[in-house]
């Protein structure tokens, strides 16, 4: 039973409202993030250098950096960005597939009720701890730790175990990769496996008494139950994990000796960085990498939700609609049978 | 009968050996994961000549207060932007500023997407999942482009007004609202005459208090760590503007710097703050990424 002033309330129209709550939101982002995202597309249609900032030269950077027709300096700045795109694929799988494959393991050990493991919330706690420390100051620490010199802590670590030259692991184009992937493993995985064992905590407890009664083995249970139930987890984890390996930044680009920086180890977004910031200001190939970066994101973003969409789901659609249209067929047959 | 015991046992001890296993392994993790900055800790109690002579230590020295001394007055050598009570404030500042506007517009939008009915409702929605993935570095280009062109370069405003507009964030807490807000509560406060911003305020914010915290923990963090967006923004690095991420990559590119001891700790101060606020809340925020993670 209803009042009549809660009849009276139910009457009002309270829509104006719900705009006026989100338009905030939206008057910022359109400011702040939508028009720059227009703006970069706007200035990859113009030109390079402090001079010919305001030249309009249309799709003239993006075929500079792909295709590489040109003077010595396009055909340069073109193996630039293949190198950088290089640089960031290989660092991305060197840090995401330890990083996935150590996370599945400790999440599923996390979870194994059979294994006797003692301060789990602890373990969690210390493993997720590299995550929230300034992603600057870890590259610092590493930088100073794999110093190149025989004076620095790695190096001089390994020389008393028997080493007779110091490492380079700063300039070297492998131990200096190597050195990044460590250090983002390092910082992420505790992450990834704090979402994977949410994950895995989601599927039903029944699922795993089942299979143990049947007596599965704990590999079995590993790829019958644990992974495809967890399929849906581990892509957004991709995703997510591969959009922040795009914007790669504070590592790669702190990671280098004084101010020259590692060819080895640009990636995309510090070379975004520095063709914006280094004088003359290339802020027309600047922006077209970063719009190349943009369609690149929203790609790999769709192949991950296309192969997220549930199967099963799908083909449960298509059969409700199949049977909906027999229906109908029936029906209409009747009727004219009728 | 016997027999049966035996394969109890066995598969009792297959059972603990794995444990132990699974420990060990995971206390070498565990070390793995706290050495390097248990290293850090270390170097900043040492003092250089000491750093240089014996490389690695795991035992700190008595040189901790002299290091933090000589790293508060580093700026007094000269050419080195190391100032880490500047540091400290600026950081601070943009901090407070942006997380409190991120959460505060965050649930707002949140709470006007759950609470109302409205025709552009699904489709705003929809807007805020499609843009929760555009990376930062796609639209910096243009955005600093356009700072520069109204003045907002070398300021705060573009680091801490976009904050408020933090879609992952909208995201996380309508779905806290959905799961957790009853909304007869709206109603009932509309029967005793309270007005829509006014129910927001002393009803909807108190009760979202969990999912608030959380966030704020988050973007303290974040803001904190920040290194892109600051050193894209502050481009003329005037020394009493920049935040502690950039002085310590101002403390890296400086040769003349050669005391190890106090390079060392220029780095741990920068990540005090951040390692103090995960002791305090480690739970919570453990448990935020967890949770974080489900709702997706």
């Amino acid at each position: 039973m209803r009042s009549s002033a809660q009849n009276k309330i139910r009457s009002i129209s309270y829509a104006k409202y719900g705009y006026m709550f989100i338009l905030p939101f939206f008057i910022i982002y359109f400011i702040f993030q939508l028009f720059p995202l227009f703006n970069t597309f706007k200035l990859s249609l113009y030109g390079n250098g402090d001079a010919a900032t305001n030249t309009f030269v249309g799709l003239q950077n993006f075929s500079d950096l792909i295709t590489g027709d040109g003077n010595i300096s396009v055909v340069a700045q073109h193996k630039n960005v293949i190198r950088v795109f290089q640089n960031t694929i290989i660092l991305w799988f060197g840090n995401f597939i330890p990083q996935l494959a150590l996370s599945l393991l400790l999440a599923v050990w996390f979870t194994d009720i059979n294994l006797k493991i003692k301060g789990k919330t602890f373990f969690k706690i210390v493993m997720y701890l590299p995550n929230i420390v300034t992603a600057a100051s870890v590259a610092a620490l590493f930088l100073m730790l794999f110093s190149k010199t025989k004076y620095g802590p790695i190096n001089s670590l390994l020389m008393d175990l028997g080493m007779e030259k110091p490492i380079d692991f700063v300039r070297d184009k492998w131990n200096s990769r190597f050195v990044i992937m460590f250090a983002q493993t390092w910082m992420w995985f505790g992450n990834t496996m704090i979402m994977l064992m949410a994950a895995i905590m989601g599927i039903s407890p029944s699922l795993f008494e089942a299979a143990d009664i049947d007596g599965a083995n704990s590999r079995q249970v590993f790829t019958r139950i644990t992974v495809p139930l967890l399929r849906p987890m581990v892509i957004y984890v991709m995703i997510t994990s591969m959009i922040g390996g795009l914007q790669m930044w504070d590592i790669p680009y702190l990671y280098k000796e004084g101010t020259t920086y590692n060819r080895n180890t640009e990636t995309i977004a510090v070379y975004i960085y520095n063709h914006f910031h280094n004088v003359p200001h290339n802020y027309g190939y600047s922006a077209a990498a970063s719009v190349i970066l943009f369609f690149v994101t929203a790609i790999l973003g769709s192949i991950c939700f296309i192969m997220n969409v549930d199967k099963d789901a799908v083909a449960r659609k298509k059969q409700i609609k199949e049977a909906k249209k027999q229906m109908k067929m029936q029906r209409k047959s009747s009727f004219g049978g009728f | 009968m016997s027999k049966n015991g035996n394969i109890k046992d066995n598969y009792a001890a297959k059972v603990r050996m794995k444990s132990i296993c699974v420990m060990v392994f995971l206390i070498l993790l565990t070390i793995l994961c706290l050495l390097p900055i248990y290293i850090l800790f270390v170097n900043t109690t040492r003092t250089s000549q000491n750093i240089i002579n014996d490389g690695l230590s795991f035992i700190p020295h008595g040189n901790f207060i002299n290091n933090i001394k000589e790293t508060i007055h580093l700026d007094e050598i000269g050419t080195i932007s190391f100032k880490a009570a500047v540091g400290y404030r600026n950081s601070a500042i943009i901090t407070v500023a942006a997380s409190f506007l991120t959460v505060f517009f965050s649930a707002m939008t949140a709470y006007g997407l759950v609470v109302y009915e409205f025709k552009a409702k699904t489709p705003a929605y929809t807007a805020i999942l499609l843009v929760m993935m555009v990376p930062v570095q796609v639209t910096s280009v243009g955005f600093v482009q356009f700072m520069n062109k109204i003045n907002l370069t070398d300021t705060y405003w573009p680091l801490i007004i976009p904050a408020a507009a933090a879609p992952a964030i909208v995201f996380y807490m309508r779905q806290y609202m959905k799961s957790s807000f009853p909304l007869d509560i709206v109603e009932a406060a509309r029967i005793d005459g309270t007005g829509e911003f006014r129910t927001f305020l002393t009803i909807g914010l108190p009760m979202m208090k969990p999912a608030l915290g959380v966030q704020a923990i988050f973007s303290v963090i974040t803001n904190w760590n920040n290194f892109y967006t600051p050193s894209m923004i502050l481009l003329s690095r005037k020394e009493k503007q920049l935040t502690m991420p950039m002085m310590v990559q101002s403390i890296l590119s400086n040769d003349k710097l050669s005391d190890m001891g106090v390079r060392y700790t220029a780095i741990f101060l920068s990540i005090v703050p951040v390692i103090v606020v995960y002791c305090v809340l480690s739970r919570a925020i453990v448990d935020g990424v967890a949770e974080g993670g489900v709702k997706e």
